[in-house]
């Protein structure tokens, strides 16, 4: 079971409040990309074994979208921060690098 | 004008806890700045309660203010006053980017009452009940079995439940079963 801390409310989320909404920081090729940009954008997507950072929604409780950081093989939550950035909070990344040396995830790392 | 009426007409159970339809409540949802100061002001005036912090309630006589989410109030007042409160609140922000809506009968009000409340509850929520944990004055959005809820506590033993009016049959019936008199845990 999965618990997260929602950066609004602040009220520690067990998963079945959540929603989640796949892979974080994402950039959007839209109008006047190339064939191969969209392509990616709307299918392609990371699913790596450890260090991940993922979109998820409050949807039961105050409805807002955040990130999240964590483990996909251990579970972990590295930590959670508001959906108003391009990159991960610095805290949270160092935190990472304490627990998983080496760790790198896109161009995060 | 049509009569209004509430969803299940004050049905009631009695059993871990007394379950009962809280019949006809105004609901108003405010969205908007919570932080602006136009917005605090006219909560306060057209409620006389300040808005509440973060997962809080605030409430004085009939009049009622829950914090929903960070732009985001439910305000209580009794069902035939809603309308007017609107159009205080429409006036007051003119000058405001926001949205007021009288959602009174687009919602299902419960109570939940006696001291088998918290473990009613706690079979239908993934929130700890526990004495300490929650207590009057907080609220929280959550799941209830299946569907969205807000859940308070306006006394000691004494819940307030809020969910859509098209989902008010299933949350009884959801209530009823974890109040039935031979499914008591003794968690809390
Ligand atoms: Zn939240």
């Amino acid at each position: 079971m999965l618990i997260l801390t929602c950066p609004y409310c602040g009220v520690d989320a067990d998963e079945t409040e959540l929603t989640p909404g796949g892979e974080a920081h994402l950039t959007r090729h839209g109008p006047g990309s190339s064939d191969d940009d969209f392509h990616d954008y709307l299918f392609a997507r990371d699913n790596p074994r450890g260090v991940h950072f993922e979109r998820w929604r409050h949807t039961y409780g105050c409805g807002k979208w955040f990130h999240a950081a964590r483990s996909t093989d251990t579970l972990e939550v590295f930590g959670t921060y508001p959906a108003q950035t391009t990159e991960p909070p610095k805290d949270i990344c160092d935190k990472i690098s304490g627990e998983r040396p080496g760790w790198s995830w896109r161009i995060f790392g | 004008m049509s009569e209004a009426v509430s969803s299940l007409q004050s049905a009631e159970f009695e059993g871990l806890a007394r379950v009962a339809e809280a019949g006809l409540q105004g609901m108003i949802t405010l969205r908007g700045d919570l932080g602006a100061r136009a917005v605090r002001a006219a909560v306060k005036a057209a409620f006389g309660v300040d808005v509440p912090d973060v997962n809080n309630v605030a409430s004085a006589g009939h009049m009622g203010v829950c914090w929903m989410s960070p732009d985001e109030l439910l305000l209580l007042c009794p069902h035939g006053e809603a309308e007017a409160k609107v159009a205080e609140l429409g006036t007051a922000l003119a000058k405001q980017h926001h949205l007021a809506v009288n959602v009174s009968d687009a919602r299902a009000m419960f109570q939940v009452k006696g001291s088998g409340g918290r473990e009613v509850l706690g079979k239908l929520c993934p929130l700890d009940f526990a004495p300490g944990k929650f207590e009057p004055g907080q609220i929280r959005r959550t799941r209830m079995a299946q569907v969205p809820a807000a859940v308070w506590m306006d006394g000691v033993d004494t819940f307030r439940v809020v969910c859509f009016r098209s989902m008010a049959r299933y949350v009884f019936g959801a209530l009823k079963a974890a109040a039935d008199p031979a499914s008591g845990v003794g968690v809390y």
